[in-house]
């Protein structure tokens, strides 16, 4: 377990560094001068030379690499050639901001997609257990963006019950910062409630089908009890173990719904950062989310071994 | 399929998953769902329909009627001729995009898993890091390289997808090159290349089949997204991304521009998901 | 105390609290500004949020007249060489230290040695700027600057304490306007208070301010329809009818200095080599078969104003001798086949991928159809079709400028041999000339007339043609009260009041 552990987390390195490369390298691929696009309506070319000089652009790519590699180790990642800020605090300043929303959308995932996905196990191959997919599917398969703009139109527009958009820091106004994180979290929620039911669905199969479960229900215990406390426990490996991936992915930050739903988390500040060609942004943010999405895919392996015993002893 | 089953000796397992594939109620509504959009899509030039392009400054953003049974859009084209063509342009950036991800993903995926050691580490550590970069931000980074353009999208989402394909076929590699009928045919001396068509290849194609149409599901959405942003679809031709990326700005005046893009994409997509959903059932022997 | 009175007291700070709440102006913006430096920024919403935190020498009033702000009278000299100016008394930054004359001079030093300032160009005829007392400068020029009093109305003419140009001036930008900074939150929020030490207190009547980035136009207006937002900044002018069948929300509006237009590469490398680049008479038969007023129609629902020329009809410098041209489809043929196209002509036109221009070029496209001209539609990012305009990258482009007060501003970058945005290269020695010389010239009847001459020159030659000038919309709550839509796009917030 140890070794396998300290393996995966040496394997992580090369990967991060790829991934550093991979960033850097969008800088020279993207069309574009981040100065020109910057300087907006103030386009004296004087200027904009004294601009490259000041922020390095004119340097070789390898040194401009090696450069911010240096300082990113040591947690500086620059300065935002749009906002005059430092990249590290701009990101400090928005992982709240992701956390909450990938913390919310989780909770409507995990109560949509499991009892969804048990249910649908426990019914197989009746009509509740296709509604309950397509009803899963249909989470997956409605765009973001849309879903998005049609909830704003009718829960904050017409009914007036929530913010249309914006963030409220939880530690300004709980109650106000969950009601404004509320919908893009349930329109991310349902989003991934489809992987999530049918991962419990086909986990709860597997375990129906064995004979501990086959004894408990012969011994006469309440479907209730044989389900919760000896299938689904079982069953709960895999699903955690997803639950961790899918966390991790959200930690990228939800591009379109943060968008939409103006939220100044991880994806927002991606997204802007690439169309005004703010580098520093763009490698800051992207190196931080794949460092996350790393360590939640550790998470899921640890649970995975933790939570599966047969794995423990071998 | 009735003959199948009073065959003494065991069903060809191809055979077996056809039949659990066609019993599948939901893939069967998924399966009808995808076949009347490209029928759609096929049938646009010679439908009966307004040329999608034709624009009539006298009829902006008119309300569903009986001349235009889906209304009109911000600079008067119908809207329901633009769906019709714009069905093309979705469900191609749908299959190419995915084309491209396994022309892309299964060669490399399959010389990760069969060679190992170093081959695979590379291949691998950067499958890893690609996988690490969210899907959207990296397709978004590849549209705005390589110029929006529905061409391009496709490019981008199916260089964006491959990834997945590799992690899969790799994993279905190591599998297969592990097998009995693998090692014997090392040992009568048939060629890499050989034992690579006609041994490993067809044995990771099964589970490329699942991924792919559920990959097909989110290279729809996928699409759609980069053209709310741009990326996508030009104009004036159709697609049902740029639709709505044009309907949002109308959403108080004309809700109807939004509507039917909108309809238009869950359906094709919820389509493929279930299709894809089915094909999975139908190829996982554990369930029967 | 009695306990009456905490109760009393508890009761009293209950509702100023309260009221102070209230006072705050919640403002949605199209993007996030950029550096809040203003010697650094460069964005349109930049100017914005500096409008309420930083004062300027100078300021124009709706008339687009200049007027003072931090001096309180200027003169320029008979040969244009200095300019005395007279401060305001009394003024103080928002850190407490007065401002005054050396204050002047180490702001506008500082805009042109700052290693990224973005302003040197702007303030680079002065030689010198000389401390007569402090309440009285004079600035010293290298040549006569006429669009330098305009540049002082703007970021040029912005003060900073100068004892804040140690720190990050950025993050916590210190000047001396109605509003001083609170905070700011990347893409969420800038927050700004009421600064009590401000010379014209009197006239501000809310307690903060707030802007708040929210790019899409929907979204924005679902805000303000939420009650989430008090104004909104660029309303959608199809959205103009859901604002104003509201009782609960208002509309302003003001015709904008700024315009959209087609510029064409006339000399910029390869790509000039077309039929479009080398003809004048072809960029003339494409500006016929453009029906303006249809566009203006169809796209903004008839606010915006069809544009014949750089400046817009609000501007003092607006020229009545060139009238928008109307629509010729057949003269437009006459062109093309005098050009010996008689079979038709193809031009690529690349846009910004924003849905407005996206429908203004389908419209053209489908127009120009009509007069034998295939236009072939390239939407481009923003970023990448700024870059591929500055290395020729084009053959023709849809593009706008938001507008300068100055008419200089507005043209003498575009058309002149080595102008900073003159991306098609056009150069003709008598426009350099003429424009040069109305740069020079003080006396506004002389300038009309050299820009007239310019003007006759340059729609002949039509390096670029213009389209319509933009209008500001703003969708209000009726809760505000006192705002004035100005032809500069600045929000100002002057005896603005905001009700429960």
């Amino acid at each position: 377990m140890l070794s396998h552990l300290t393996r995966r987390i040496l394997i992580s390195i090369p990967t991060l560094i790829l991934i550093s490369i991979f960033v850097f390298a969008l800088q020279k691929m993207l069309p574009g001068d981040p100065v020109l696009a910057l300087a907006g309506e103030d386009r004296d070319p004087e200027t904009l030379n004294r601009l490259r000089e000041v922020y390095h652009l004119n340097d070789p790519i390898w040194q401009q690499y090696f450069h911010w590699a240096m300082n990113a180790l040591r947690g500086d990642f620059g300065t935002s050639i749009r906002t005059g800020l430092p990249v590290s605090e701009m990101i400090l300043q928005k992982l709240p901001v992701t956390i909450q929303l990938a913390v919310m959308s989780m909770i409507f995932a995990v109560l949509i997609g499991i009892p969804a996905g048990i249910l649908s196990a426990v019914r197989k191959g009746t009509a509740t257990d296709y509604l309950a997919n397509v009803v899963a599917l249909s989470g997956l398969s409605i765009p973001n963006f849309w879903l998005g703009i049609m909830l704003i139109m009718l829960v904050s527009v017409k009914w007036q019950l929530l913010p249309a958009s914006g963030y409220v820091p939880l530690t300004d106004d709980p109650w106000q910062s969950i009601r404004t994180m509320l919908m893009p979290a349930f329109v991310l929620g349902t989003a991934l409630a489809a992987s999530l039911m049918r991962h419990t669905r086909s986990a709860m199969l597997g375990v129906l089908r064995q004979d501990y479960v086959r004894t408990a229900r012969a011994k006469g215990l309440p479907d209730r009890t044989v389900i919760m406390h000896h299938a689904f426990r079982n069953a709960l490996t895999p699903v955690v173990t997803l639950s961790a991936l899918l966390f991790g992915e959200l930690i990228g930050g939800a591009v379109l719904t943060e968008q939409i739903f103006t939220i100044p988390g991880f994806g927002k500040m991606i997204v802007d950062a690439v169309f005004v060609r703010d580098y520093a942004v763009v490698q800051g943010v992207v190196l931080v989310t794949a460092i996350g999405f790393i360590l939640m895919n550790l998470l899921a392996d640890t649970a995975y071994f933790l939570l599966n015993p047969r794995l423990r002893v071998g | 399929m009735s003959n199948l089953a009073s065959d003494p000796v065991l069903p060809r397992p191809q055979s077996r998953v056809w039949r659990k594939f066609r019993h599948h109620r939901s893939a069967m509504f998924g399966g009808a769902l995808v076949l009347i959009f490209v029928l759609l899509a096929l049938a646009a030039p010679i439908l009966p329909i307004p040329d999608p392009a034709a624009t009539d400054w006298g009829a902006i953003r008119l309300a569903p009627s009986a001349a235009h049974p889906f209304g009109t859009d911000e600079i008067g084209r119908d809207i329901l001729s633009r769906m019709i063509w714009g069905a093309r342009a979705s469900l191609m950036a749908g299959v190419v995009s995915v084309a491209i991800a396994i022309a892309v993903g299964v060669p490399l995926g399959i010389l990760a898993g069969y060679f190992g050691g170093w081959t695979d580490a590379v291949i691998s550590r950067c499958t890893e890091a690609l996988l690490a970069i969210p899907f959207l931000i990296l397709a978004i980074a590849l549209a705005a390289f390589l110029g929006p353009s529905l061409t391009n999208a496709m490019i981008a989402i199916g260089i964006a997808a491959a990834p997945v394909f590799i992690r899969l076929t790799r994993g279905q590699a190591i599998n297969v090159a592990a097998e009995d009928y693998v090692e014997s045919a090392h040992a009568i001396g048939l060629s890499t290349p050989t034992i690579l068509s006609r041994y490993i290849f067809p044995n990771v194609l099964p589970p490329v089949l699942v991924q792919s149409t559920l990959t097909i599901a989110s290279a729809i959405i996928a699409e759609a997204s980069l053209s709310f942003l741009g990326l996508g679809q030009q104009p004036p031709a159709p697609s049902w991304g740029a639709m709505l990326n044009t309907a949002k700005n109308f959403m108080t005046q004309a809700p109807w521009m939004a509507w039917w893009p909108g309809i238009a994409i869950f359906l094709v997509v919820l389509g493929f998901n279930l299709l894809g959903d089915g094909l999975r059932d139908a190829l996982d022997p554990r369930e029967d | 105390m009695t306990l009456r009175r905490i109760l009393l007291l508890a009761a009293l700070m209950g509702t100023t609290a309260m009221a102070a709440e209230a006072q705050t102006l919640r403002i949605g913006l199209e993007s996030d500004p950029d550096a809040l430096d203003p010697d650094k920024s460069r964005t349109f919403v930049g100017r914005i949020v500096f409008t309420a935190l930083c004062d300027k020498l100078l300021d124009v009033t709706p008339e687009l007249e200049l007027t003072g702000q931090l001096a309180t009278d200027w003169t320029v000299s008979e040969d244009g060489l200095t300019i005395d100016m007279t401060l305001r008394e009394g003024v103080t930054f928002h850190d407490g230290t007065p401002f005054d004359g050396e204050a002047v001079k180490a702001n506008i030093e500082r805009s042109q040695t700052l290693e990224d300032s973005v302003r040197k160009s702007e303030v680079s005829s002065i030689t010198s700027v000389e401390v007569v007392d402090p309440t009285h400068i004079k600035l010293h020029l290298s040549a006569p600057d006429a669009p330098l009093l305009a540049q002082l109305a703007d970021r040029s003419g912005m003060m900073l304490s100068p004892a804040s140009f140690e720190g990050d001036v950025a993050a916590n930008p210190v000047c001396s306007g109605p509003f001083k900074f609170k905070s700011r939150v990347a893409q969420d929020r800038i927050e700004l208070e009421k600064y009590d030490g401000y010379w014209n207190a009197e006239a501000i009547k809310l307690d903060g301010v707030s802007y708040l980035p929210i790019p899409d136009s929907t979204v924005r207006l679902a805000n303000l329809q939420s009650g989430d937002l008090d104004l909104i900044n660029r309303l959608a002018a199809t959205d103009v009818p859901a604002v104003e069948d509201n009782p609960n929300f208002a509309f302003a509006k003001a015709t904008g200095l700024g315009y959209q237009g087609i510029t064409f590469n006339t000399q910029n490398g390869a790509m000039a080599d077309n039929p479009f680049g080398k003809e004048a008479k072809l960029r003339e038969a494409l500006s016929l078969a453009i029906d303006r007023e249809a566009i203006n129609q169809v796209v903004f629902a008839g606010l915006n104003a069809a544009a014949s020329q750089s400046v817009s009809s609000v501007s003092p410098y607006f020229d009545p001798a060139f009238p928008v041209p109307a629509r010729d489809v057949e003269k437009a043929k006459a062109l093309l086949a005098e050009a010996g196209l008689e079979g038709g002509a193809t031009l690529e036109m690349q846009f910004p991928n924003r849905p407005e221009n996206q429908q203004v070029v389908q419209m053209i496209q489908a127009m120009a159809a009509e007069a034998g001209i295939t236009i072939k539609l390239t939407a481009k990012e923003f970023a990448s079709m700024l870059s591929d305009q500055a290395a020729g990258n084009f053959q023709s482009s849809q593009v706008g400028w938001s507008g300068r007060i100055d008419p200089d501003g507005n043209i003498y970058g575009f058309v002149t041999t080595d102008g900073g945005f003159n991306d098609g290269k056009y150069s003709n020695p008598e426009v350099d000339r003429l424009l040069a010389e109305a740069r020079a010239t003080s006396d506004e009847a002389k300038r009309k007339e050299l820009y007239h001459q310019a003007n006759v020159i340059l729609m002949t030659d039509l390096p670029l043609f213009y389209l319509y000038n933009e209008a500001w919309l703003y969708g209000l709550s009726n809760k505000v009260q006192g705002f004035t839509a100005m032809s500069d796009g600045m929000i100002r917030l002057e005896n603005v009041t905001l009700t429960e």
